[in-house]
């Protein structure tokens, strides 16, 4: 299990943009004892649908029976599990740390670096930005070890699939 | 033409063939109540005693007749008494429409009095839910929770309804009644590679469920067993869609399944499942079921695919279709030897005796088998006497056998046994329940005797929590904690209370002659029959283990 942990599996779903969608589709990750690594949901340009992204871990057939038991939601026209190598993932972290006056040049250097952000900055802390795939926000986290954090809040993974097709959903998908 | 949301909602039902509704008015539900007395003459409402009873009826008036059930409440508490009702037929795939009412949009999130967020409460136990926000959307969203509830897997669907949408006015053109959506047919490919699997088999068995009964498939069934000679067995919910005694019929299987459906199971080359999911009630110890056996998987849902057990094929669609395709494809084989050693089991099985004196269990569902014959439709409640009914019980009549299988719900018979004899009121509907399930919701005697509906409860008064006592004793050293409740309940007095009759059934001459009269009397009956509280339902497989561990005779439990 530790092995799949640390590979999480990134799944995408198009829903409906209805009340309540978010909720039954978390509910029923808990109803059947899955797991939700992060989650995140946001309108498309398509106003009548979200499009969820999730993270999880567990085994292949784990994975298939969420698949299948996403897929028997009403309100989801599509659920597809991003495999590694042919889609775009990324993560937003925002992270203020503690910092004193002569320790500023090292964190900007640490950020120039990672191609993080100083988004602001008082004569004590900073909040840093940063964007990129999980492992390097991880990366970004464990350099900045010596600076104490203060508060920090990660958006969860969004994922986007390579090549110039959309991701195709049944748009008038009627579930029987 | 303009109405309000109480008339839209009204209208809708009739619309979409609905004749019986089953339902308790409340303060939220003033309007859509108002409306139903202007439609008493198209649409006909049932009170019962308790929401649960009305899901509980709606659930029963669906299973019987395979219409979608439908059943209303106010807000608050009328809603969440029907939550278990709703519960019990999503877990057994039942067609329902449950409308709850709501309080005001501007109440809603305030703790308003009798307000409960049932849309929540109800999401993990309903096919689909909806809380509905404006008029404009009533009719349509009515109607597509039609379509769901009785499409692909069927399910319970609930719509709670605000007051305010309730009052408000649109424009409702009135529309057909929605059509079933059922999957495309089965991928050929698949059958083919099925009829090739069957026909290579030397040792097949085919075990089929409620799915055989949803989707009105017993004349498949009953061909693929009679074509391709293959023995068969059912889960609970698949009784009474083979004749009882028929020379390829195996009886139940699972924890108090046959001893011979259970070995078939285990010794079976090819398993065949049919409409069954493999819960753990049948498939006690997954890791070890059907260990020698490739398995072949029919069903409408596709998240059953491997969800319990791993199949080795799968087959995606609805099960008459698939057996409609696949029998002109399956050979007549003799398997002699498997027949043969299957046979060699019968005798080894359980078989109660009768006792001189002695009401048994068995004897109770043989005389009713006797007295009411085929047009008997079955109803349990949960416990002991429901595995007994299964087990004893010979309907031959798909649907004529209802039982709360999933979810094993106390309390479900008498309001299920209400709704199937408004459902199918030319049946002789008998429920059959414990002095334990029958305490919990007996009330709806008063629903019965308001209606004169002649339903006959067959009471098998143990005196104990029969089903639990029978685990303490085996495997909790006869510490017969809070089973032995010491009721003393006057049945016959009570329902003489409620304006029914009553009835002793103390021996198998006077349960004989009971039933007889009650068969004659319009209106409810109960004949109480006083059974032995060490009575257990054998055979028996402990949870988790498998068919090695199966106790068949009484000797054997100590």
């Amino acid at each position: 299990m530790a092995d799949t942990y640390f590979n999480p599996t990134v799944i995408v779903m198009i829903v409906e943009d209805n009340p309540n969608v978010l909720s039954r589709i978390s509910l029923m990750f808990g109803q059947r004892g899955f797991n939700i690594d992060t989650i995140t949901a946001s309108h498309t340009h398509d106003p009548k649908f979200t499009r969820i992204t999730i993270t999880t871990h567990g085994d292949q057939t784990v994975i298939d029976r969420i698949v299948r038991q996403t897929h028997k939601l009403v309100e989801v026209h599509k659920v597809a599990v991003q495999t590694a190598g042919t889609h775009i993932e990324r993560e937003l972290i925002l992270v203020k740390v503690e910092v004193k006056e002569d320790q500023r040049s090292q964190i900007r250097e640490i950020c120039e670096i990672y191609h993080g952000m100083i988004v602001e900055m008082t004569r004590t802390s900073m909040i840093l930005e940063m964007t990129g795939k999980p492992p390097r926000i991880d990366a970004f986290l464990e350099v900045l070890e010596p600076y104490p954090i203060i508060e920090m809040t990660r958006t969860g993974v969004t994922a986007i699939d390579r090549g110039p097709e959309p991701l195709d959903y049944d748009k008038d998908r009627a579930y029987a | 033409m303009l109405l309000t949301g109480a008339e839209i909602a009204s209208e809708v039902l009739i619309e979409q063939g609905v004749t019986d509704i089953f339902g308790y008015p409340g303060g939220a539900a003033l309007n859509l109540y108002d409306a139903l007395y202007d439609r008493q003459d198209r649409i006909h409402h049932h009170i019962t005693a308790h929401e649960q009873g009305a899901s509980h009826a709606a659930d029963g008036y669906a299973r019987s007749t395979g219409k979608v059930g439908v059943c209303i409440s106010t807000s608050g508490p009328g809603a969440t008494n029907l939550v278990t009702g709703i519960a019990t037929a999503y877990m057994d795939s039942i067609p329902m429409i449950a409308i709850t009412c709501n309080v005001a949009q501007s109440l809603i999130g305030k703790d308003s009095f009798q307000e409960v967020f049932i849309t929540g409460v109800t999401m993990p136990i309903t096919k689909y839910n909806v809380g509905i926000r404006s008029v404009n959307d009533l009719a349509d969203t009515i109607r597509e929770c039609f379509r769901i509830a009785k499409s692909g897997r069927k399910g319970p669907v609930l719509i709670d309804i605000p007051k305010d949408v309730l009052l408000a006015k649109c424009e409702y053109t009135p529309a057909e009644p929605i059509k079933t959506e059922m999957p495309s047919k089965p991928d050929p490919a698949l059958i083919m590679e099925a009829a090739k699997m069957i026909n290579a088999a030397e040792r097949p068995v085919l075990c089929f469920g409620g799915g055989a009964i949803s989707a009105d498939a017993s004349k498949q069934i009953a061909s693929l067993i009679a074509d391709g000679h293959i023995p068969a067995c059912h889960t609970i919910m698949g009784t009474g869609v083979v004749s009882f005694g028929d020379e390829h019929d195996l009886g139940m299987v699972g924890m108090h399944g046959s001893l011979i459906a259970n070995e078939a199971i285990a010794e079976a080359d090819l398993l065949i499942a049919a409409g069954i999911r493999f819960s753990d009630r049948v498939a006690l110890n997954t890791g070890k079921f059907a260990p020698n056996a490739k398995i072949l998987q029919f069903d409408i849902d596709p998240s059953e695919n491997s969800k319990n057990i791993n199949v080795t094929s799968f087959v995606y669609g609805d099960l008459k279709d698939c057996l409609n395709e696949l029998l002109p494809l399956i050979e007549k084989k003799e398997r002699t030897e498997w027949f043969d050693s299957l046979n060699g089991l019968r005798e080894k099985d359980y078989y109660p005796k009768s006792i001189p004196g002695q009401l048994r269990p068995h004897e109770i569902m043989e005389i009713i088998g006797e007295v009411v014959g085929e047009d008997a439709v079955i109803v349990t409640d949960v416990g002991q006497h429901q595995m007994w009914a299964a087990q004893y019980c010979k309907a031959t009549r798909p649907r004529g056998f209802i039982t709360s299988g999933g979810l094993g719900t106390m309390g479900f018979g008498y309001g299920a046994a209400i709704g199937t004899k408004f459902g199918v009121p030319e049946a002789k509907v008998i429920h059959i329940t414990g002095d334990g399930s029958f305490h919990m919701n007996m009330n709806e005697a008063c629903t019965a005797v308001s209606n004169d509906l002649q339903v006959i409860t067959v009471i098998m008064d143990n005196k104990v929590l029969g089903m639990v006592h029978q685990w303490q004793n085996l495997f909790f050293n006869q510490h017969y904690m809070e089973t032995e409740p010491g009721r003393r309940t006057d049945y016959v007095k009570v329902i003489e209370g409620f304006g029914g009759h009553g009835f002793e059934g103390d021996t198998p001459e006077h349960f004989r002659k009971a039933l007889e009269e009650a068969l004659t009397i319009q209106g409810p009956s109960w004949i109480r029959c006083p059974i032995d509280p060490d009575e257990f339902v054998l055979p028996m497989i402990p949870a988790g283990k498998t068919v090695e561990d199966i106790v068949v005779s009484e000797e054997d439990l100590y």
